[in-house]
């Protein structure tokens, strides 16, 4: 046995070139566009369904819309009721997983390889046929209106939803898809059976399969299960998202008052850039190396260095619309003020005075791309990035083009973007935390007094 | 359906399992040690968690964060701490296999030259945040210390929760983190496993090549202790909440042992999800509750069976806890139905089969294979693990459930909104947990 060298750190191997599984596609006469792909590790098909109306297409008088129908649309569906479909989804050994977020309703299915068919009959029946019956609305609207009452507890989603609010206003994207007390309890079944027959249609959404089949049939399959399904007369305006939102937040600094909180709840961010940037490679690169992964500047200074939080990151939230930079963390209480202090200090260096270096760069785009495929071990995994693509309008290309495509970021387009889209002083800070513990320690950060808010 | 894989002992104690499955070009590493939160004494709890944190701070001939190096190699990199064991684990391009190794291994053989005070101090302040993150300062964040202490008594391991206590972590002394590094951290205490993209054979004479030169340590004593509880016991803690929670805890069978699999698929029927019997009797139907959920959380020592519901507005949790326990009667009598076993053979098969789909992280073929070795000592256990669950019978549900949950006394924790205290089960004691 050769003893083993401890000089230095052993050196690494150049990766294949990462190829994504080939994608088939079928486009039905209603509109609808499936997607199939073969993944054969395990016998799995995972189904997505992506409809192009998430929260941002809630009426503006009624926030929460798109998320109560998908929460019903399960609850009772082809003569089945809430009970009897989850018991035969449990026979099929499905996982059904569905996801309002700000662009899109999400409906995910996973199951046994042999159960395609049923299990397709089942997303088909509960995307097409659901029941919506006014004693299930009545149910489940009850039941997320005790969740917001819940969340009210939860420091992060109780800074989730101030922070859209300051940074978006009355835009489409400045209320959580879970909506309001207010506006919930004002919603009618006829409410959600109207945004059902406008949001849940064939044009304009994908179904992606992928799974231990063959491509043939796993598109075969999607076309007979989805064939009958009658194209929309009215489509959702998905345009309301894309209107520009308040370049100037509201406030600069504000707090939710939690009394005797462990933590002060941070956010610290403004609105950024869409998902359709021309910059999107090196704006994710520049967040790698800012806040996006453990050894970014952000982590390692207020979480290895000060030990002020379990972790501290920063993300771009990409979408349709222009999305927010957000740095978020969970803080001791008494170093409140010196965590945003460093903080905004990070975003600031930067933008400048301590700019992207070389190896800085090189770590950032070595992690993005080495593990690069890691990303598509399962068929769910894969089954969701395609729709991914379906959501933003990217070519098929897309999967293989990226590891280029990083690889090409200069530092000078580091620095570029990161004093186009980086702007401090436009940061909005806001805090959940214990206002009276902290209040005079936060007239260091020279931001003024706090708007202090309601949950 | 099974991970087939190859074991080999190294000559130190150390044993290194691997699996091949080639699908990426990736290979998963983990590492597992027999230490948890087991292994610590009243006083001195959440020692084996700071430890983990520790582990990724350097090692002699690395003397600067582990978490770098594989980034850089475009790797992805985490470890876990519960009662019973300690795991580290990476994934990693094929290319950057020994990279992973070299770094596992010193850790594993030379971690404390590079052990400083400052690192330590470190690591306990962001250990005191994780608790304040994901305890102090979350609703309900402090039901489950409360209802193990009363479950189990103060000198057994299972009374505290691996996170520990934040006096203790603040009483806990860099010498007291070397000797547990000696105590538990040598190859003879821990399990190797290797899957993904990679050839058996040139696996093992890696793992040899990087391990087999770490010296074997003195074994480890297994731990054990007695718990029981002689009668139900009530308690109340007042939360900042809306709504209150019921949190019912039974003893229950250990890991594997006869009782386990029954109760982990009672869990499922009685509560888990839409189909389960109390989700219809309370949220569907009576509506007195928002939510109901069970699971039997098995151990290496013993069992903690856990039962769940919270409160619609305007019950009381006593209305919940009637029907809970008149549920768990109406199992021990008639058992589950054949249909209601038909549906759960589906159900486990999918969840046997999902488990399947990943080399590594948590949960993973990699994590899978080193708990069977660790716990069973043997890694090939994935079948006969399977058939637990497909060779069940109404009958020995039923037997479970009255034995377990019907005939054994109970610690029923109220979780109640500050100045709500009369929402708590009548007679419970308050108490007061930090």
């Amino acid at each position: 046995m050769s003893r083993v060298d401890r000089s230095a750190l052993p050196s690494t191997e150049a990766a294949p070139a990462f190829r994504f599984p080939r994608l088939e596609r079928r486009v039905l006469d209603n509109g609808l566009e499936v997607r199939a792909l073969a993944h054969h590790a395990v016998p799995v098909v995972s189904l997505v369904l992506l409809l192009p109306g998430g929260s941002s297409a809630d009426p503006a008088d009624r926030p929460g819309l798109a998320a109560l129908t998908a929460d019903l649309v399960d609850e009772g569906s082809g003569g089945r009721d809430a009970l009897e479909v989850a018991d035969r989804l449990a026979r099929l050994g499905a996982d059904l997983d569905i996801d309002v977020t700000a662009d899109a309703t999400v409906i995910s299915m996973t199951t046994l390889a042999r159960f395609l068919e049923p299990a397709l009959e089942m997303l088909g029946e509960i995307v097409m046929a659901p029941t919506l019956a006014d004693e299930d609305f009545a149910r489940v609207r009850g039941l997320r209106l005790d969740r917001l009452r819940q969340l009210r507890d939860h420091a992060p989603a109780v800074a989730e939803r101030a922070f859209a609010r300051i940074i978006y206003g009355d835009h489409p994207y400045g209320h959580l898809s879970i909506g309001t007390e207010a506006a919930l309890g004002a919603m009618t079944a006829a409410d959600v059976r109207a945004f059902h027959q406008r949001a849940y249609i064939p044009q304009g959404t994908t179904l992606v399969m992928a799974g231990d089949a063959r491509h043939a049939d796993l598109l075969e399959a999607g076309v007979r299960a989805f064939a009958a399904w009658p194209s929309g007369a009215l489509p959702l305006d998905r345009t309301a998202a894309l209107a520009a939102p308040p370049l100037v937040p509201a406030e600069r600094l504000a707090i939710v008052p939690r009394p005797g909180a462990a933590q002060s709840e941070l956010r610290i961010g403004h609105l950024c850039a869409s998902r359709d940037t021309p910059d999107y490679h090196a704006l994710l690169l520049l967040n790698t190396v800012l806040g996006g992964q453990f050894v970014s500047r952000v982590n390692l200074n207020l979480r290895e260095d000060k030990g002020y939080t379990y972790g501290a990151r920063t993300g771009i939230d990409l979408r349709r619309g222009l999305g927010p930079f957000v740095l978020q963390m969970s803080v001791q209480t008494e170093v409140t003020a010196a965590a945003i202090t460093e903080a905004l200090r990070e975003i600031d260096l930067i933008r400048g005075a301590k700019p992207v270096t070389d190896l800085e760069r090189d770590l950032a785009v070595r992690s993005l791309t080495l593990g690069y495929p890691r990303g598509f071990e399962t068929a769910q995994q894969v089954a969701r990035s395609v729709a991914q693509l379906a959501l933003h309008g990217l070519p098929d290309s897309y999967f293989e083009a990226f590891v280029p495509a990083i690889s090409d970021v200069g530092l000078a387009d580091l620095t570029r973007v990161a004093r186009h889209y980086l702007d401090p002083s436009r940061l909005v800070t806001l805090i959940v935390g214990d206002h009276e513990s902290i209040a005079g320690s936060l007239r260091s950060l020279n931001l003024g007094e706090p708007a202090v808010l309601g949950v | 359906m099974h991970i087939p894989y190859t074991k080999r002992t190294l000559a130190n104690g150390l044993d290194v399992l691997v699996h091949e499955d080639h699908q990426l070009p990736m290979v998963a590493v983990n590492v597992w040690y027999h230490v948890g939160s087991k292994n610590e004494r009243p006083g001195r709890t959440g020692f084996a968690h700071l430890f983990e944190h520790l582990m990724f701070e350097g090692s002699a001939h690395h003397d600067r964060g582990y978490f770098e190096p594989l980034q850089r190699a475009g790797g992805l990199l985490n470890g876990s701490t519960n009662a019973d064991r300690t795991n580290y684990w990476e994934v990693v391009p094929t290319g950057a296999l020994d990279l992973a190794l070299w770094m596992e291994s010193d850790r594993m053989g030379h971690l404390l030259p590079a052990l400083t005070e400052a690192k330590f101090t470190n690591q306990r302040d962001v250990v005191l945040n994780e608790r304040r993150q994901n305890y102090e300062n979350r609703p309900y964040g402090l039901a489950g210390m409360a209802s193990s202490a009363a479950l189990f008594p103060a000198d057994h391991p299972y009374h505290w929760l691996t996170i520990g206590s934040a006096d203790d972590l603040r009483a806990t002394t860099l010498d007291e983190v070397q000797a547990f590094f000696r105590a538990y951290y040598h190859p003879g205490n821990a399990s190797l496993t290797l899957a993904g993209d990679i050839d058996t054979e040139a696996a093992l004479a890696l793992a040899d090549r990087y391990f087999g030169e770490i010296p074997a340590g003195l074994p480890v004593a297994p731990v054990s202790h007695e718990a029981a509880l002689a009668a139900e016991v009530r308690l109340r803690l007042d939360d900042r909440v809306e709504l209150p929670r019921l949190y019912l805890s039974w003893h229950s069978p250990a890991m594997f042992a006869p009782g386990d699999a029954e109760l982990d698929l009672a869990a499922d029927l009685i509560a888990h999800g839409k189909t389960s019997r109390l989700y219809r009797a309370l949220v569907y139907e009576r509506r007195v509750a928002v939510d109901v959920m069970a699971y039997q959380s098995s151990r290496e020592m013993s069992g903690i069976f856990q039962l769940i519901a919270t409160a619609a507005p305007g019950h009381a949790l006593d209305a919940l806890a009637g029907v809970i326990l008149e549920t768990l009667a109406a199992v021990a009598t008639d058992g589950p139905t054949p249909s209601e076993v038909e549906r759960s053979l589906v159900q486990t098969e999918a969840q046997f089969v999902y488990r399947l789909q990943t080399i590594g992280g948590f949960g993973g073929k990699s994590d899978q294979l080193n708990a069977y070795n660790v716990f069973r000592g043997d890694p090939g256990y994935f079948a006969d693990d399977r058939a637990r669950y497909r060779d069940m019978t109404p009958g020995l549900m039923a037997a479970a459930v009255r034995r377990y949950l019907v005939d054994a006394p109970h610690v029923a924790l109220s979780v109640v909104p500050r100045g709500a205290e009369h929402l708590a089960l009548p007679g419970s004691t308050p108490v007061h947990v930090s």
